[in-house]
C-alpha cells in the first residue's frame, strides 16, 4: 500500500425482518469479510410488521464502506440500508450505566461531575453510585474516563443508536 | 411434538401409478379453498413439481426418510442417487449450468449437510442456482446434540446466498417458493432449506394456487438498467480509441440470449473481446474478435489488450484476482464501465468510472437500442491501429507447443479432443489444476452452457459429479470430464453412480502423475522442492473402469491418442481414458502472482529470468 487510505467512521442503519438468524447474518458478514464493528445495537421497531433496526458503527476506507452497504443490501431479510453519516445528517445517542465505588472527596467529586454531565443517579450505597449518562459516544467516553480517575468503575454501554434529522422517514420496508 | 402421531401414510403401493393431479386416497380435498391436506414431505414434492423440478440429486438418511417415502410414491420427480453428498451438489451445479435451470439437492441432517458444504460454497462462488434440501432432527431436539444433528443453517450461512430453517409446516410452501426465487433471480446462488423431521411429517394444507408474487416480494433485485447509465455508457463508447470488451459468467447466467446479443455487439462495434474462465462460450471461439481467455493463464494478446486499452466494457465479470493480477498495475489508463447484476461487485476490487446495474440481457438490449438511436459508429482509424497492435501480440502465438517425440503433450491431447469432437453435441466439465487451464486454452467453445468448471472456489473433484449432472440433463449428448488424475481421485466414488444409471460420461484423464499445478508453483516459487505433490499409488485406471463394468482405455504414446479418443467417443457407455502425458509440463502463459498483465511468463525460457516477488509469494 503506497498511500495511506483515509479511514472514516460511519453509522449504518439497517431495517431487517425480525426473524431468527438475521443478526447472525449481519455479524457473519462483517467477520467473514473482515469489516470492523465498533458498536452494534438491535431492537424491534415495528412489532406488527415484524421489523427490527440494526445500527452499526463501522470504520473503513470509502471503498470498504461502500462495499459494506452493498453487501448488507444483498441479504434477503434486509429491507433497507442507510448510511447516516453521509451528509452529516444523523443524531446519535448512547446510554451508559456507570457504577463507581469510592469514598470521601472522590465521592463528592464524582457526584459533581455526574451533575455536570447531566447523569442521573439510579442507585446509591454509602460507598457507591450507579449513574445513567446519555449522549454521543465521545461524551460517554469522557464521563467514563473521569469516573475511572475517581474510583473503581464498572460500565455497561448500549452502543450507538441513531436516526436522521429532519421531517423525512428514511427507512421504509421495501 | 404430537405431529408424528398425526402423520398419515395411508396410501398403498398401488397408488404410485396414480396421476399426481388427482388427490390420493388419504388426502382430504377442499375445492372451495383449493387446498389439499397432506404431510409436509408430500407438500414439499408437490411444490418442487410446481417449480418445474424434474430431477433431484440426493442421498437418503434418517431425517429425510419422510421425503424419500414420498418420493417412492411420486412418479414425476426423478431421483439420482449419488455416492457422496458433495457430489450431489456438484451434479446439481452441472445440471444447472448446462440447462440454465435450478439444480436440486436432497441430503440428510448432520453429515449429509456438512458433506454438502463444499458444493454449496462452490455454487456460491460461481453463482450457480441450486436449492439444497437438508433433513434436520425434529424441532424439539434441535440444540440437544441429537444423533446426526448439526447446526446446518449456522454452518451454511456463509456459503449460501440464503438459508431457511422451517420450524412451522404452515410456512413450508411459501418458503420453498421463495427459495427457488432467491436461488435463480438476481445473481444466482445456492439456497438451503433445513427441514426438521416432524415438520416433514406434520399435516398441512397444500394450496394449489399459492400467491407466488407475495412469496417472492421480499427479494427483488434490479434487472433493468438505469437508462441514464446506458446513455453514459454509449457516451464513453463513442470516444473509445483502444476499446476492449471483457465478458464473464454473468453473460452465461443471464441465458443464451445474452450471448447472442454479445455477438451482435461485437459485430456492431468490431471491438476486441476477451472472456473470463466462467464466460467461455459467450462469444464463439472462432470469432476473429475473440482474443481468448484473460487472466493468470490467459492469452498474451488478451492480457496486453486489457493492459493497454483506453476503454473497458465489463459485462458480467467481477474483476477477480485471477483476472486482474497486481491491482495497482491493472489496466492503468482505461475508462472502466462495469455492468453487473450485483451492486456489491462494483468497486470491490477495482474502482470503475461507471456502473450499470442489471441483467446482462437487459443491459445488452438497452445498449444496442441506444447505440442504434445514437447512430454509434466505432472510431475506425484508431480502432484499426489498435487491432494492428493486437495482431502483433497475437503473432507471438502464446499457446503454441511442439508435439515432438512419443510422449503426449497435455496441450496436444486436449487440442485433439477438441478437434475430434467438433461434430459432437459436446459438454465439457473439468476438475481443477493444470488440465483445467489447458482445457480453457485449447478447447474451443462456440456456445454458452457448454463449459462447466469450478472457477471461484477451485474445487478439485468437481468435474466428475458435474459431468454426471450434465449427462442427466442431456441424455443424448457427449459429456466429457477433462480431469487430472489427482482431482479425479477426489470424487471417483461417483463411478458407481455412472454405472448405476448407465450415464455415458467420458472421463478424459490428463495423467501426469503429479498434482500438476501444485508442482508448477513449487518449481516456480519454492525452489523445486516438490513437497507432497506426487500422485503416488495411482490405480490402474483401466482395471478401475473394469470393476464398474466400464470401458477403460489408456494412451501411452502420441500415436495412440487418436485411436483412444475415437474409441472413447464411439463407446456407448461411460469410459475412463487414461492419457499418459509429459510429467513436467508447465502451464503457460502465466502471470505470476503479484505481477501485472504486462508482466507475463510466456514459456519455460521466461521463468528463469523473472523470479516471483516477495509480495507475490504470499498470494495464492
Amino acid at each position: 500500500m503506497s498511500d495511506t487510505p483515509i479511514i472514516e467512521r460511519h453509522i449504518i442503519s439497517v431495517l431487517v425482518d425480525n426473524e431468527p438468524g438475521v443478526l447472525a447474518r449481519v455479524i457473519g458478514l462483517f467477520s467473514g469479510r473482515g469489516y470492523n464493528i465498533e458498536s452494534l445495537t438491535v431492537a424491534e421497531t415495528d412489532g406488527q410488521k415484524g421489523l427490527s433496526r440494526i445500527s452499526v458503527v463501522t470504520s473503513g476506507t470509502p471503498m470498504v464502506i461502500e462495499q459494506i452497504k452493498a453487501q448488507l443490501a444483498r441479504l434477503v431479510p434486509i429491507h433497507s440500508v442507510r448510511d447516516l453519516t453521509e451528509n452529516d445528517v444523523a443524531i446519535e445517542r448512547e446510554l451508559a450505566l456507570v457504577k463507581i465505588i469510592n469514598r470521601g472527596d472522590d465521592r463528592i467529586e464524582s457526584l459533581r461531575i455526574a451533575d455536570t454531565f447531566r447523569a442521573r443517579t439510579l442507585d446509591s450505597t454509602l460507598n457507591s453510585f450507579v449513574f445513567e449518562v446519555t449522549g454521543n459516544s465521545s461524551k460517554v467516553d469522557a464521563f467514563v474516563d473521569l469516573m475511572r480517575s475517581l474510583g473503581d468503575v464498572e460500565v455497561a454501554r448500549t452502543g450507538v443508536s441513531a436516526i436522521s434529522r429532519g421531517n423525512r422517514i428514511d427507512l421504509e420496508a421495501k | 411434538m404430537a405431529t408424528d402421531g398425526q402423520a398419515r401414510f395411508s396410501r398403498s403401493a398401488g397408488d404410485t401409478k396414480m396421476p399426481k393431479s388427482a388427490p390420493a386416497a388419504g388426502e382430504k380435498r377442499d375445492d372451495a379453498d383449493q387446498t389439499a391436506m397432506m404431510p409436509g414431505a408430500e407438500l414439499l414434492l408437490k411444490t418442487l413439481e410446481d417449480e418445474g423440478v424434474e430431477v433431484v440429486f440426493g442421498y437418503p438418511g434418517g431425517a429425510v426418510l419422510p421425503i424419500y417415502d414420498a418420493l417412492f410414491k411420486n412418479n414425476k420427480i426423478r431421483h439420482i442417487l449419488v455416492r457422496h453428498e458433495q457430489a450431489a451438489v456438484h451434479a446439481a451445479e452441472g445440471y444447472a449450468r448446462s440447462t440454465g435451470r435450478t439444480g436440486v439437492v436432497l441430503v440428510t441432517s448432520g453429515p449429509g449437510a456438512t458433506n454438502a458444504v463444499t458444493g454449496l460454497t462452490d455454487a456460491l462462488m460461481d453463482s450457480v442456482p441450486v436449492v439444497c434440501l437438508t433433513g434436520q432432527v425434529p424441532t424439539h431436539l434441535i440444540g440437544n446434540d441429537a444423533f446426526q444433528e448439526a447446526d446446518t443453517t449456522g454452518i451454511t450461512r456463509a456459503c449460501t446466498k440464503h438459508n431457511y430453517l422451517v420450524k412451522d409446516v404452515e410456512t413450508l410452501q411459501t418458503t420453498v417458493i421463495e427459495a427457488f426465487h432467491v436461488a435463480a433471480s438476481g445473481r444466482p446462488g445456492p439456497v438451503l432449506i433445513d427441514l426438521p423431521k416432524d415438520v416433514l411429517m406434520a399435516n398441512v394444507a397444500y394450496r394449489m394456487e399459492p400467491d407466488k408474487a407475495a412469496a417472492q416480494a421480499r427479494y427483488m433485485p434490479q434487472t433493468d438498467p438505469d437508462p441514464a447509465a446506458i446513455s453514459a455508457t454509449v457516451d464513453i463508447m463513442m470516444r473509445a480509441e483502444r476499446p476492449i470488451i471483457y465478458g464473464g459468467g454473468g453473460l452465461i447466467n443471464s441465458g443464451p440470449r445474452a450471448s447472442e446479443l454479445l455477438t451482435e455487439l461485437v459485430q456492431v462495434t468490431g471491438w476486441p473481446t476477451t472472456l473470463t474462465l466462467m464466460g467461455l462460450g459467450a462469444l464463439a471461439a472462432d470469432d476473429r474478435h475473440f482474443l481468448g481467455m484473460l487472466g493468470m493463464h490467459g492469452t498474451y494478446e488478451a492480457n496486453l489488450a486489457m493492459h493497454g486499452c483506453d476503454t473497458m466494457l465489463n459485462l458480467g465479470a467481477r474483476f477477480d484476482d485471477r483476472v486482474t493480477g497486481l491491482l495497482s498495475g491493472f489496466s492503468p489508463n482505461s475508462t472502466k464501465i462495469h455492468c453487473d447484476i450485483d451492486p456489491s461487485s462494483v468497486n470491490k476490487n477495482v474502482q470503475v468510472d461507471l456502473a450499470v446495474i442489471g441483467d446482462a440481457t437487459r443491459i445488452l438490449e438497452a445498449l444496442l437500442a441506444e447505440m442504434k438511436t445514437r447512430k454509434f459508429k466505432p472510431h475506425k482509424p484508431s480502432l484499426d491501429k489498435w487491432w494492428a497492435q493486437i495482431e502483433g501480440w497475437r503473432k507471438r502465438d502464446c499457446l503454441k507447443f511442439n508435439q515432438t517425440g512419443k510422449i503426449i503433450k497435455p496441450q496436444y491431447a486436449i487440442k485433439r479432443l477438441c478437434e475430434m469432437t467438433a461434430n459432437h453435441d459436446v459438454y465439457i466439465t473439468t476438475e481443477v489444476g493444470q488440465h483445467q487451464m489447458w482445457a480453457a486454452q485449447y478447447f474451443d467453445f462456440h456456445l454458452p452452457n457448454r463449459w462447466m468448471t469450478s472457477g471461484g472456489l477451485g474445487t478439485m473433484g468437481y468435474g466428475l459429479p458435474a459431468a454426471l449432472g450434465v449427462q442427466v440433463a442431456h441424455a443424448g449428448s457427449t459429456v466429457i470430464d477433462i480431469a487430472g488424475e489427482a482431482s479425479f481421485m477426489m470424487n471417483m466414488q461417483e463411478l458407481s453412480t455412472l454405472a448405476q444409471y448407465n450415464l455415458p460420461v467420458k472421463m478424459f484423464i490428463i495423467n501426469n502423475e503429479w498434482m500438476g499445478m501444485v508442482r508448477q508453483w513449487q518449481e516456480l516459487i519454492h525452489g523445486g522442492r516438490y513437497s507432497e505433490s506426487y500422485s503416488a499409488s495411482l490405480p490402474d485406471f483401466v482395471k478401475l473402469a473394469d470393476t464398474f463394468n466400464m470401458k477403460g482405455l489408456v494412451a501411452q504414446h502420441a500415436d495412440d491418442l487418436d485411436q483412444v479418443i475415437t474409441e472413447m467417443l464411439e463407446t456407448p457407455g461411460p469410459v475412463i481414458a487414461d492419457i499418459r502425458v509429459t510429467k513436467d509440463e508447465n502451464c503457460f502463459p502465466m502471470i505470476p502472482s503479484g505481477a501485472a498483465h504486462n508482466d507475463m511468463l510466456l514459456g519455460p525460457d521466461d521463468q528463469a529470468e523473472k523470479p516471483v516477488s516477495e509480495e507475490g509469494m504470499v498470494l495464492v
